[in-house]
């Protein structure tokens, strides 16, 4: 058989086919699917309040003088900022909050130390990613105090008139509203639980009901059936992320800085990538209760350890090494940094890498588990 | 391993039957526990094949053994001349497979069913709305194309489920109690089908635990714990053990059966 007879007799089209005149017949999940994120989504909206320390900085030292290089360590023993590393100039600094890796930098001009001398008042900056304004309100804190407990140092040495005094200036969301910052994160979280627990339950629907146990005897490849059953859930996937950013920016008004072509193309490996969860988690089990409880054990991770809630800067380690094996970790960058930074692709083809890579892994992972077999 | 050198010899014995099911000594354990053992099973072509045993005797192992569902623990398995433990994905291109709980889709149409089974065997376009229409012409389901399967009566169903296990006109077809819960009038409709496809040159490997079907099949096969304990025709059996149904010959059998064990 020539490779496109085989291609158009394939099990996948009848496999697809079936998949959606079943969904089509579930009116209620599929009503579920799409009216559960939406109600989610407003409790979340209106709820979130956190709190936060441990901001990763760059530190952009024009000065290079004693005075300022007391003042980046006090505002690090604050324990708000924690130093990533020092840049050179104000562009390397932007690019690295641009892509996430800072989110505040602690900026000392040339003529600090300076004014010091000569008994002004002396400026720095602290410049923070306000998307997050749990972020902002830390880095006003730790900045004021650093300010005081140098410009205290500098007058009991002195007795003079001297004083520091440090400015904040907030990034991409300078009137710190929390929704706008929860909104994008709501739906990566909703998305890879919604995915989730569909994928797991998919296969072991069949499992339940003994159709499996019929499709295994006929010649269907796996490879045919798994995506024959996850692929239709990819279109349930966008419709969800299409009704969320409709109603964020409806109701809470969250910006979109950037490009909506890369965000939904982005979002395919990474549905594909929760799907692929799914899937393998319905290799393990064999009820559907035990597919939802499993489903549900990522909902936490998801919410706690992504950067969904808490920053992962303010992490324990292991905690960090748990998100960094998320999926939602890296989808949640790439949201906030489409939506409220207007970042492009070349900021977050890392992060792309990243999901195409979990999606191939996982479902390649699913494929292999998956035995035709009943034992 | 030792599957592997089997399956080998077994690629030998490859060509021996046209169109049956050859076993040697297939065995099978769940966990410790002996399934099936020592089974030495010859089915031929054409043949309406029973095999009868109380429930967990391993009728249904035997099956999913025979049809790829389960991978024996030892033993050798010849299914329309191919080695169903090297090549299970082979034999399933050429048997139909219904299992006592039908497999069919409660929630498409009896058309979509047998549109979806009749794809899946790579069968599209013109020839599979043709086939399709032949299979609901055959199984007399004109009258309930659109219904869906889930709203059918037992009978109806159990018409369509074997409607969509031989779309694909499979040599031979094992049915796993294929007439439990059904009414009397529908299992005989039944069997009427399965005698007409046999006398076409169908296989079936048919279990059962009703006795006027056991009288139906060409040839029987009791099994008790896990292994034959009898073969032959109905007659052949009822006059070895001198008595008049294949009903006593079933509780004669496995009285001895457990006599032994006892």
């Amino acid at each position: 058989m020539t490779l496109l007879a085989r291609l158009v007799r394939s099990p996948l089209w009848p496999m697809l086919r079936k998949e959606f005149i079943q969904m089509r017949r579930d009116r209620g999940s599929l009503g579920m699917m799409i009216g559960i994120p939406a109600i989610q989504l407003i409790m979340f909206g209106y709820a979130i309040q956190t709190e936060v320390r441990h901001l990763p900085t760059v530190v952009l030292d024009q000065s290079q003088s004693p005075e300022s290089r007391r003042l980046v360590q006090t505002m690090l023993n604050t324990g708000n900022f924690d130093l990533e590393r020092s840049v050179r100039n104000r562009e390397e600094m932007a690019t690295l909050i641009e892509r996430g890796d800072a989110s505040a930098a602690i900026v000392i001009p040339p003529e600090f130390q300076r004014d010091v001398k000569r008994g002004r008042t002396a400026e720095a900056q602290i410049i923070v990613d306000a998307a997050d304004p749990l972020s902002s309100s830390a880095a006003i804190s730790g900045a004021s105090l650093a300010g005081a407990i140098r410009s205290q140092a500098l007058a009991a040495r002195a007795g003079a008139t001297a004083a520091i005094q440090v400015r904040v200036r907030p990034w991409y969301n300078p009137t710190s509203r929390s929704a706008v910052y929860i909104v994008p994160g709501i739906i990566g979280v909703l998305l890879s639980v919604t995915m989730i627990v569909i994928a797991s339950i998919a296969l072991v629907r069949e499992r339940e009901r003994g159709t499996l146990e019929q499709l295994v005897v006929t010649p269907i490849g796996k490879t045919s059936l798994m995506l024959g059953k996850i692929l239709p859930f990819l279109l349930v996937g966008y419709v969800q992320i299409t009704v969320i950013l409709f109603l964020g920016r409806l109701l809470f008004h969250v910006p979109i800085q950037g490009s909506i072509a890369t965000l939904y193309l982005i979002a395919l490996p990474f549905v594909v990538a929760c799907l692929g969860i799914g899937l393998f988690i319905s290799t393990v089990v064999s009820t559907q209760a035990q597919a939802m409880q499993l489903g549900f054990l990522f909902l936490l991770p998801n919410i706690l350890l992504s950067g969904f809630m808490f920053p992962r800067a303010a992490m324990p380690e292991p905690a960090q090494w748990i998100g960094a094996a998320l999926p939602l970790t890296y989808f949640l960058k790439v949201m906030r940094g489409i939506l409220l930074k207007g970042v492009g692709w070349d900021g977050l083809w890392r992060e792309a890498a990243v999901l195409a890579g979990f999606a191939v892994g996982l479902i390649g992972l699913s494929v292999v588990r998956f035995r035709k077999s009943v034992e | 391993m030792t599957q592997g050198r089997e399956g080998a010899e077994a690629r030998g014995r490859e060509t021996a039957p046209e169109s049956g099911i050859v076993t040697h000594g297939l065995r099978k354990e769940f966990h410790g526990i002996v399934a099936v053992e020592g089974l030495d099973l010859e089915v031929h072509r054409g043949e309406i094949f029973g095999l009868l045993g109380p429930n967990g005797s391993g009728k249904t192992t035997t099956i999913r053994m025979l049809t790829g569902l389960i991978v024996p623990t030892a033993g050798s398995a010849v299914v329309v001349g191919i080695d169903v433990v090297a090549s299970p994905e082979r034999v399933r291109r050429r048997i139909g497979y219904m299992s006592q709980r039908f497999g069919l889709y409660d929630d498409l149409t009896v058309r979509e069913n047998l549109d979806f089974y009749a794809g899946v065997y790579g069968l599209v376009g013109a020839e599979r709305r043709e086939r399709v229409r032949e299979q609901m012409a055959e199984y007399s389901l004109e009258r309930r194309v659109d219904q869906l399967a889930g709203t059918l009566s037992g009978g109806w169903k159990q018409r369509l489920a074997l409607a969509c296990a031989t779309t694909h006109r499979p040599d031979l077809v094992f049915l796993d109690e294929p007439t439990a819960g059904v009414d009397p009038a529908s299992r005989k409709l039944f069997w009427e089908l399965i005698g007409r496809r046999a006398a076409a040159g169908m296989t079936v490997l048919v279990t059962t635990h009703y006795m006027d079907e056991a009288e139906r099949c060409h040839r029987l096969a009791f099994l008790s714990r896990g292994h034959l304990i009898g073969v032959g025709t109905p007659k052949e059996v009822t006059a070895r053990f001198g008595v008049a149904t294949v009903e006593d010959v079933f509780i004669e059998l496995q009285r001895q059966d457990e006599g032994a064990l006892a």
